[in-house]
C-alpha cells in the first residue's frame, strides 16, 4: 500500500459573502468577491492530516482544478499539513463549465498516476451543491465509496466509515483503495498558523494540464439562466379571524 | 472609606429628579416636533427604507442584553456609509436631537437606551472589512462587522483578533465600550488593540483619531485621541471605522481544568502563576455554585469546587514548559490533577461550558433574569475581595454564581433574580453597590469591561472620575 491520500480542494466563494446574481442572469458575481476553500474540503484535508499524524498513512497530496488562483487554495491545504500539491490548470470557458463529471475524470486519472490508497473529498461544494464528484470518481475507478462520513477509522487494509443518513447513522466497512466524502461532523478543521503558512511556501505544487491526463473537458450541461430567490413580499394585517379565513380562501390557500 | 449618602445629598438628588421630570415633559413635545421636521431630510439621505418609525423596530433598538428596561428612540436610521452618518448627524445637531449609535445591541449596561429619546443610528448596514494588511498585522473594519465574522474572514491568513467578550459583538461597539474578554490576560483589551478610529462627531465632522489611513504600530504624534474615544460609550461621537491590531494564531493550544479545596487556594494559584511570568492565555475562575450550574446545564461532571479553567498558547515546546510550571504551582496549592483538552473538539467543549455560564446561571432558577456585576481589582487584592463577596452573598441570601477573568483581577457575579420579587431585586442592587465600593476601597474599579452605561454613573463619581460624568 502506497500510504498516499489524495484530497480534492475546491476554490469557492466564501460562505460568509452575500451572493449577487449578475444583471444578465448568466451567473453570480465573482469578480472582487472573497473566495476561500470549500468548507467540506477543509474537513477532508483535516481528516487526511489527522490520519497522517496517527501514522496510518504516509503522504497527503492536495489537488485543485481551476485557474491560477486555485493555487492559493492548495497553499491553504499545505498550511494545514498536506505534503505537496497538484494544480490542474483549467481556465476561461472550460472553467466556467467545469463540473463533477470532468473533475471526477481528472481525479480518477490522478489517483492511478499517484497510486493513491484513499481519495478524500468534501461531500459537496457550497456553490453548486452537486454532491456528485465523490460518487462519480468511485464509479470511474470501480472503487468502494464511504460518503457522508462522520467518522473514519482504518483497520489494516479496510476502512470503517460511519455515515450520516436520513434514518440516523450507518456503519460500513470497505476495502481500500476507496473514496470517502466528508460530512460536517467528521472533525473541526484546524486554522492555518503563521509558521505553517511560511513552511507551506516551500512545499511543491506541480502543474498539470487536463489533456496530459487524457481528460476531455467538454461539458454536457449548459446553464440557461440564474435567478435570485423571489423577494419576500410584504404581509398584511387583518382585524378578525373571519377576515383571515376569507383572505386565505381568496388566495386559494384553503 | 465607604461613601455615605448624607440626608442633604438625598434631598438634593430628589429635587434634581423632580425638576428633571418637569423639564422632560416640556422637552418631549419639543423633541417630537423636531423629529417630524427632520424625517423627510433623513429619508433623502438614507432612502425610504433607511428610516424607521415602526414600534417594533424602535423597541429592538432601545434595549440590549442588560436588565435595564427598554428605552426606545423616536426614530431609527440605517446609514450605509460615513457620508450618510455625517449628514444625519449634522441634521440632528442642528435640531438638538440626541444621537444614539447602535452596533449589535449586545451590551450589558443599557448603553443603547434612549433616555431622552432621539435618533438611533443603527450601523449594521456598514459591514465591510477594509484594508487587511496581513504582513503588518492590521485590518480596518466598519461597525457592522462582528468579531466572529472578522476571525472567519481572517482564517486563511494565519491571523486572528483575540479580544473575545461573551457576545458576538460589533468591533466598533467593542471599541466604544473598551471591551475585554477571556484572552485579555495575554493579548490585552480593546484599549491596547485599537490603532486608529474614524469617528463622526455630534455636528457631523469626520475625524481620524490617528490621522487618515495611518497604522504605525506605535506613535508619539499628538494627543492620544484614539484612546479617548475607546471606552467613551457613544458619548463623544459615532465610531464608523476601527483599525485593529491582529495577532498570529497560536501554533498550539492546550486547555486544562483544575479544582481546588477553597476559593483562596484557586485565587492564590492564579496570582502565583502570573507572578511566575508564565504567559498564560486564559485563566478563568468558576466558584462551586457556578460549576454546579455548568455541570447541570451542559451535562458535565466536573467536581463541584472552586475551579480554574486554564489555556496555554505557544509552540509545542513552550507549551510543555508553561504547563509544567503551572502544574507545580497549582499542586502546591492543593489543586487537583489537571484535566486536559488538546484537540480542537475537546477544547471547544470545555470552553463552551464556560461561555454558557450566563445561561447555566439562569437555568438554576427557571424564569429568572440575570444581572452581572463586573468589578476589577489589583491582583494581590483578588483573594480578599472574592472571599468577602462570597460571604456577603450568603448573608444576603442571594444566588450569585461567580465566574471571572481572574488573570486580570476581574470577576463577575451572575446575580440570578426573580423578576417579580422586588425585595430580592433591591437586595441585589444593594449587594452590587457594596461590591463596587469594596472594589474601589481595594484600589480597583467598578467596571472592568462592561462599561458604565446607565447603572454606574454614581459609582463613576466615587471612583474619582466625576469630570467624566459631566461630559455625559
Amino acid at each position: 500500500m502506497s500510504g498516499r491520500v489524495l484530497v480534492g480542494v475546491k476554490r469557492v466563494i466564501d460562505y460568509a459573502v452575500k451572493i449577487r446574481v449578475k444583471p444578465d442572469n448568466s451567473g453570480v458575481v465573482t469578480d472582487g468577491v472573497k473566495h476561500s476553500m470549500n468548507p467540506f474540503c477543509e474537513i477532508a484535508v483535516e481528516e487526511a492530516v489527522k490520519l497522517k499524524e496517527k501514522k496510518l498513512i504516509k503522504e497527503v497530496v492536495a489537488v485543485s482544478c481551476g485557474p491560477q488562483q486555485s493555487q492559493e487554495t492548495i497553499r491553504t491545504a499545505l498550511a494545514m499539513g498536506a505534503d505537496r500539491g497538484i494544480h490542474v490548470e483549467v481556465s476561461g470557458k472550460d472553467y466556467e463549465t467545469l463540473g463533477p463529471l470532468q473533475v471526477s475524470k481528472i481525479l480518477a486519472a490522478l489517483a492511478k498516476k499517484e497510486d493513491a490508497q484513499l481519495i478524500i473529498l468534501g461531500k459537496q461544494a457550497i456553490d453548486d451543491d452537486c454532491n456528485q464528484t465523490g460518487q462519480m470518481t468511485a464509479a470511474l475507478l470501480d472503487w468502494p465509496q464511504g460518503t457522508f462520513a462522520s467518522e473514519v477509522s482504518m483497520d489494516g487494509a479496510q476502512v470503517k466509515v460511519v455515515r450520516e443518513i436520513d434514518g440516523g447513522l450507518e456503519t460500513i466497512k470497505i476495502n481500500t483503495p476507496a473514496v470517502l466524502t466528508a460530512d460536517l461532523r467528521l472533525n473541526t478543521p484546524r486554522y492555518a498558523t503563521l509558521p505553517n503558512i511560511m513552511k507551506a511556501k516551500k512545499k511543491k505544487i506541480a502543474n498539470v494540464k487536463p489533456a496530459d491526463l487524457g481528460v476531455d473537458l467538454t461539458s454536457r450541461l449548459e446553464v440557461l439562466r440564474v435567478d435570485e430567490p423571489p423577494q419576500r413580499q410584504a404581509g398584511m394585517k387583518v382585524e378578525t379571524v373571519e377576515d383571515l379565513v376569507e383572505k386565505l380562501r381568496d388566495t386559494g390557500m384553503v | 472609606m465607604f461613601f455615605v449618602m448624607t440626608p442633604s445629598r438625598r434631598l438634593l438628588s430628589l429635587r434634581r429628579s423632580l425638576v428633571h421630570c418637569r423639564g422632560v415633559s416640556v422637552e418631549n413635545t419639543g423633541r417630537k416636533a423636531a423629529v417630524d421636521r427632520v424625517l423627510s431630510a433623513f429619508r433623502s439621505i438614507c432612502g425610504e427604507d433607511g428610516v424607521s418609525l415602526g414600534e417594533a423596530i424602535r423597541e429592538q433598538h432601545g434595549k440590549d442584553e442588560s436588565v435595564h428596561r427598554c428605552r426606545p428612540p423616536d426614530v431609527v436610521v440605517f446609514p450605509h456609509c460615513v457620508e450618510e452618518v455625517s449628514a444625519l448627524a449634522k441634521i440632528c445637531h442642528d435640531n438638538n436631537l440626541p444621537i444614539i449609535p447602535f452596533g449589535t445591541g449586545t451590551g450589558l449596561e443599557g448603553g443603547v437606551g434612549a433616555v431622552k429619546g432621539g435618533v438611533c443610528f443603527s450601523l449594521r448596514n456598514m459591514e465591510q472589512i477594509l484594508d487587511l494588511h496581513p504582513e503588518d498585522f492590521d485590518v480596518t473594519v466598519e461597525p457592522g462587522v462582528t468579531r466572529k465574522a472578522l476571525n472567519s474572514h481572517l482564517r486563511d491568513t494565519g491571523l486572528w483578533f483575540p479580544v473575545d467578550p461573551g457576545a458576538d459583538a460589533s468591533l466598533c461597539g467593542m471599541a466604544a465600550t473598551s471591551a475585554s474578554g477571556t484572552n485579555a490576560v495575554r493579548y490585552g483589551t480593546m484599549r491596547e488593540n485599537v490603532m486608529n478610529l474614524e469617528v463622526v462627531l455630534s455636528d457631523g465632522t469626520v475625524i481620524h483619531t490617528a490621522g487618515k489611513g495611518r497604522r504605525p504600530r506605535k506613535t508619539s504624534a499628538g494627543y492620544n485621541l484614539t484612546n479617548l474615544f475607546v471606552g467613551s460609550e457613544g458619548t463623544l461621537g459615532i465610531i464608523t471605522k476601527t483599525t485593529l491590531r491582529l495577532y498570529g494564531i497560536p501554533e498550539a493550544m492546550v486547555s486544562a481544568v483544575c479544582s481546588f479545596p477553597s476559593v483562596q487556594a484557586a485565587v492564590d494559584s492564579t496570582v502565583q502563576i502570573l507572578q511566575a511570568g508564565i504567559p498564560i492565555a486564559r485563566i478563568e475562575f468558576l466558584d462551586d455554585v457556578m460549576i454546579d450550574a455548568c455541570n447541570k446545564f451542559s451535562s458535565l461532571s466536573y467536581p463541584v469546587a472552586p475551579t480554574l479553567f486554564l489555556e496555554f498558547h505557544g509552540s509545542e515546546r513552550s507549551l510543555e514548559e508553561q504547563v509544567t510550571m503551572a502544574e507545580e504551582i497549582t499542586q502546591s496549592n492543593e489543586g487537583s490533577d489537571f484535566q486536559w483538552a488538546r484537540d480542537t473538539e475537546t477544547r471547544n467543549r470545555l470552553w463552551k461550558a464556560r461561555h454558557d455560564a450566563w445561561y447555566a446561571a439562569q437555568a438554576l432558577r427557571p424564569g429568572s433574569k440575570a444581572y452581572s456585576t463586573d468589578v476589577c481589582v489589583p491582583l494581590s487584592r483578588l483573594p480578599q475581595i472574592i472571599v468577602e463577596t462570597k460571604k456577603d452573598l450568603l448573608e444576603s441570601r442571594l444566588t450569585g454564581p461567580i465566574a471571572g477573568h481572574v488573570g486580570d483581577g476581574n470577576f463577575h457575579c451572575l446575580m440570578v433574580v426573580d423578576p417579580d420579587d422586588l425585595d430580592e431585586q433591591h437586595r441585589v442592587h444593594l449587594f452590587a453597590e457594596r461590591l463596587a465600593r469594596r472594589a474601589l476601597a481595594l484600589d480597583g474599579t467598578c467596571t472592568g469591561e462592561h462599561g458604565v452605561g446607565l447603572g454606574k454613573r454614581a459609582l463613576l463619581c466615587e471612583e474619582g472620575l466625576e469630570h467624566d460624568t459631566r461630559l455625559e
